[in-house]
């Protein structure tokens, strides 16, 4: 699976103002919204459910970077979404280090290997050092779909 | 002294091996000294690192090989291998 297939390009967001994690997920889940890939009755749902999901443990799974998801009744398919915080956000990662990558992931309860498939390529993008080091000092929206669609073309990972 | 251990386990978790279970194989490996790497096909990963753990993509149903090599890697493998057979424990906190 690549970005493209999962990643809405209008709800890549690149310099969150966010301070916490709940804001994170609110700044992402909004921008979903915005891009009109939930509906709006479903926002505080969704926001509710991927917290809850964070309680059972955090998605900071190091390295900077975190992928809160969660499943979710009112979503047909995978929809997801990349955000970049300059500053960095304490998410309570595994590591113990501040978040600056986000990937949202919001699935259907009936595709688990859609979701596995997502967090395949997150996962296998992101070991490449240089991919990550680009992704954090991306400044614009523009940026990090440059990015996306490098890594889809496999120009990080080889 | 190099010890090392392996052993094939089958993923049963209908989600497959996916972030929080990736989550808890990491964290029980990482009070292991020893090496541990699984083994999918003919990809090989550090048991240790949850990035590496979550490339596999283990659906339900996959075979993986645990590989665990040190001092301490009989204790390691078992309970990685009780953790993964006993569905990460998971379903029972669903429950709770």
């Amino acid at each position: 699976m690549k970005f493209a297939d999962f990643v809405s390009r209008e709800a890549i967001r690149a310099e969150l103002t966010a301070e916490d994690k709940e804001g994170v997920i609110r700044e992402m889940v909004q921008a979903l919204l915005d891009a009109s890939k939930i509906a709006e009755s479903e926002y505080e749902s969704i926001v509710k459910s991927v917290m809850k999901r964070e309680e059972l443990g955090s998605t900071g799974i190091g390295r900077g970077v975190a992928v809160p998801h969660t499943k979710h009744a009112s979503i047909e398919r995978l929809v997801g979404t990349v955000a970049v915080s300059g500053e960095g956000v304490d998410f309570a990662s595994l590591d113990g280090e501040k978040v600056h990558l986000f990937f949202l992931l919001i699935s259907p309860h009936d595709r688990p290997t859609d979701h596995l498939r997502a967090l395949e390529n997150v996962s296998r993008q992101l070991r490449d050092e240089t991919f990550c080091k680009f992704l954090k000092q991306a400044k614009s929206a523009e940026d990090i779909l440059q990015l996306l669609d490098e890594a889809d073309n496999n120009q990080f990972v080889s | 002294m190099s010890m090392r251990a392996t052993k094939i386990v089958v993923i049963t978790n209908p989600q497959g091996l996916h972030a929080r279970p990736a989550d808890l194989f990491v964290k029980t490996a990482t009070r292991f000294t020893c090496k541990i790497e699984l083994v999918k096909g003919r990809e090989r990963v550090d048991g240790k690192s949850i990035l590496a753990l979550l490339t596999l993509a283990a659906v339900a149903g996959t075979e993986l090989l645990i590989e665990a090599d040190g001092p301490d890697a009989e204790q390691a493998l078992e309970a990685l291998a009780k953790l993964v057979e006993g569905d990460f424990a998971e379903n029972e906190r669903m429950r709770e």
